[in-house]
């Protein structure tokens, strides 16, 4: 019990926290945590009330620990507000369903309508038809294939998130002066396109400092795709220097492989950024990991606020929301996990 | 050839397999006999040259990499999971029946395995009771599965199916999409702890694969088995309670799965309803082509074993030659389709002579 508080808790602080570290992560020296979401937040009067608006949200099934992150924050932020009125559509990892979610949506007259779509070409048409309905589309994470079907749009930046790994790896190797080191590499399902971004990052970024991937494998982010893979891995290689594992849930598999295998000589880096991990770096196990934030969809809920009540970013000098947002993918290590520790997410 | 044939009879299934077969098969001719005995021992011959000849690349193409005692227990330790449950399956599918909902019930056994209050109880007591927990609720699982399809006349693939659902869908309410860790550091030491520079996870497969083997072929429940997947009718005539033991048959698999589940959690050190996604077509596949017929009323359990360990140093060989993922794909089709023939084949030649 106290475990499914504490998580609901942090999500809601994280929110709050993403929100502000978006915003002012270039302004503010301030670290996230202790309140430092509600001083972050209250900058302008933009979060005073306004007219009550009604979102719609549609998500995938929340079949993993990021998802259900995604999830929880973006309800958790819509209730920190009085004036949103949100509608929450059951996460489905099916297109079809969830086009007739947002169907639903348009036909109920709802003022924004915040979509993480299961397949970013599969929704496209359906944000189409409810942007010409006049509704606010706030496209989150996957993104749609045409410019006309969401009025804004705000993502994680995958290509990012594998440049972000390749040049902590190369700064390891170029620190500790390894010659020849042995780099290895642990996708997620290999054939998703968020996978290759991250690999051709992780790949561009090496390439920089006149590295390359020695041993790549693909899990399917589960605990146990990860344990198994990274098993066969260990064998593969006698000795590494340096593993990227892509995503935190199926990391848990990977460490226990590890841990099997009596294995730690490397540098063992991760991705997305879970609570867990952030345990281990802060144990001195897990060397870093790089965030992919689940906190995009409360992000999303806040934008289709202001959308809806025409306000501004009150950070930016223009006076409307941007089209485009992307999200920094920054390296968490022992040295700053604190600072990122309310951006975490229990897998 | 049939100097051939021998060495692999006594590796197989015993003599009396035939007998068991003729009430399988309808009325097999005498001349036949000799035939489908040595293809049956046949059979495993070939799989047992499948696994040579996978294993003879591995060493070609990775070399020292792969013949390492490490790397062999390695493969080893992942062939657990799968063919712990693939043993269950190969009763389930002898009987006539199908179990897709197996991933399903090893993830609802890892999670419920490690929920708070178990682990508590685990904790006060010892942590056995996760194991017990995970193969009661494995049994309970198989015998919702076993009830609706005797007793409630659902078709095995439409009653596992609603299982499959189901099962891994509670298994997210409990969980409430987390993953659980195991509390007790003894449980996974344990069951990592080397006896002879072996696993203890890998005894434990070794332990059901002899088991079920007894089962299967020194038991009247294993006559009655490949009775009832032979021809239902006719089990029935014969005095067999074909409802009552396919209710049995899948209490079997579902506390077989119960048993992959603690097995999952002792490797991995984690309870998650993502546990065994897709395990339900590993199994079938290394099942098929351990020589089961998917009809029912034939199988061998050291044939799904060794399709079990075909699998896995597949995988193994692809991951030692760093192989691109799609790469991968669609060698594991070609091999495994090569892998049928070359069993046919050579069960084939076994037989003609």
């Amino acid at each position: 019990m106290s475990r499914i508080m504490n998580k609901s808790l942090l999500t809601r602080v994280a929110a709050l926290a993403a929100v502000g570290g978006l915003l002012f992560a270039c302004t503010s020296n301030e670290s996230g945590d202790d309140g430092g979401a509600d001083e972050q937040s209250a900058v302008s009067d933009n979060d005073d009330p306004g007219k009550t608006v009604t979102i719609g949200f549609s998500g995938p099934e929340a079949d993993h620990g990021w998802l259900a992150a995604i999830n929880d924050s973006a309800e958790a932020e819509a209730a920190e507000y009085d004036d949103i009125e949100l509608r929450v559509a059951e996460g489905t990892n099916d297109p079809n369903q969830q086009i007739s979610q947002i169907e639903t949506f348009i036909n109920g007259g709802v003022d924004a309508i915040v979509l993480l779509p299961t397949d970013g070409d599969a929704l496209t048409e359906v944000a189409t038809q409810a942007m010409e309905a006049g509704i606010i589309v706030v496209n989150v994470d996957r993104e749609f294939s045409s410019p006309f079907a969401a009025r804004t749009t705000i993502l994680g930046d995958n290509y990012g998130m594998g440049v972000s790994a390749g040049t902590y790896a190369c700064g390891i190797i170029e620190e500790e002066g390894i010659s020849d080191p042995v780099i290895a590499e642990i996708q997620g399902i290999a054939s998703l396109p968020l996978t290759q971004d991250r690999s051709q990052g992780f790949a561009d970024a090496l390439e920089s400092c006149g590295e390359s991937v020695d041993n790549q494998v693909s899990a399917e982010f589960t605990v146990e795709s990860g344990e198994e893979v990274a098993s066969n891995l260990l064998q593969a290689a006698p000795e590494i220097d340096v593993i990227w594992n892509h995503d935190d849930d199926q990391g848990v598999g990977v460490k226990q492989a590890f841990d099997n295998a009596g294995r730690d000589e490397f540098a063992f880096i991760g991705g997305a950024g879970s609570c867990q991990a952030m345990d281990l770096i802060e144990s001195g196990e897990m060397e870093a990991t790089v965030l992919y934030p689940p906190t995009q969809a409360a992000d999303g809920i806040k934008l289709a606020r202001l959308l809806a009540q025409d306000k501004g970013l009150s950070d930016l000098v223009q006076v409307e929301v941007p089209t485009r947002i992307v999200l920094n993918a920054p390296v968490v290590t022992a040295d700053n996990v604190e600072e990122y520790r309310s951006l975490c997410f229990e897998s | 050839m049939s100097e051939k044939t021998s060495p692999a009879t006594a590796a197989a299934p015993p003599p009396d397999e035939h007998q068991r077969m003729e009430v399988g098969a309808e009325a097999v001719p005498r001349s036949r006999f000799a035939r489908i005995m040595a293809s049956s021992a046949g059979r495993n011959l070939g799989l047992v040259v499948a696994l040579a000849v996978v294993c003879v690349i591995g060493v070609i193409t990775a070399g020292d990499l792969f013949a390492d005692v490490d790397n062999v227990i390695t493969i080893l330790r992942l062939a657990v999971v799968v063919g712990i449950v693939s043993i269950g399956m190969t009763f389930v599918i002898i009987g006539g029946g199908i179990d897709l909902s197996v991933g399903a019930i090893v993830a609802l056994a890892s999670v419920w395995a490690t929920t708070v209050a178990t682990q508590q109880l685990a904790a006060d007591f010892h942590w056995i009771i996760i194991v017990f927990t995970a193969m009661a609720v494995g049994a309970g699982c198989g015998l919702v599965n076993g009830v609706l399809v005797a007793y409630g006349r659902i078709a095995p693939f439409i009653a596992t199916l609603a299982m499959f659902a189901a099962a891994r869908g509670l298994a997210e309410i409990i969980s409430d999409k987390r993953n659980q860790l195991v509390d007790d550091p003894g449980y996974v030491d344990f069951f990592a702890r080397e006896l002879f520079g072996v696993p203890v996870l890998v005894y434990v497969f070794a332990l059901v694969a002899a088991i079920g083997w007894v089962l299967l072929n020194r038991t009247t429940f294993g006559r009655r088995t490949i009775a009832v997947g032979g021809n239902e009718e006719a089990a029935r005539l014969a005095g067999i309670k074909v409802q009552r033991h396919t209710v049995y048959l899948y209490v079997l698999l579902g506390v077989a799965c119960g048993i992959a589940a603690a097995m999952l959690l002792a490797r991995t050190g984690t309870g998650t309803a993502q546990h065994g996604v897709l395990l339900e077509l590993d199994a079938i596949a290394a099942v098929v082509i351990g020589g089961t017929l998917l009809t029912g009323g034939r199988g061998t359990i050291v044939g799904t074993v060794l399709g079990v360990l075909i699998f896995q140093t597949l995988s193994n060989i692809f991951t030692l030659n760093n192989l691109d993922t799609s790469d991968q794909a669609v060698a594991k089709g070609v091999i495994i389709v090569a892998a049928v023939l070359l069993q046919q084949f050579v069960a084939k030649r076994a037989g003609s002579t």
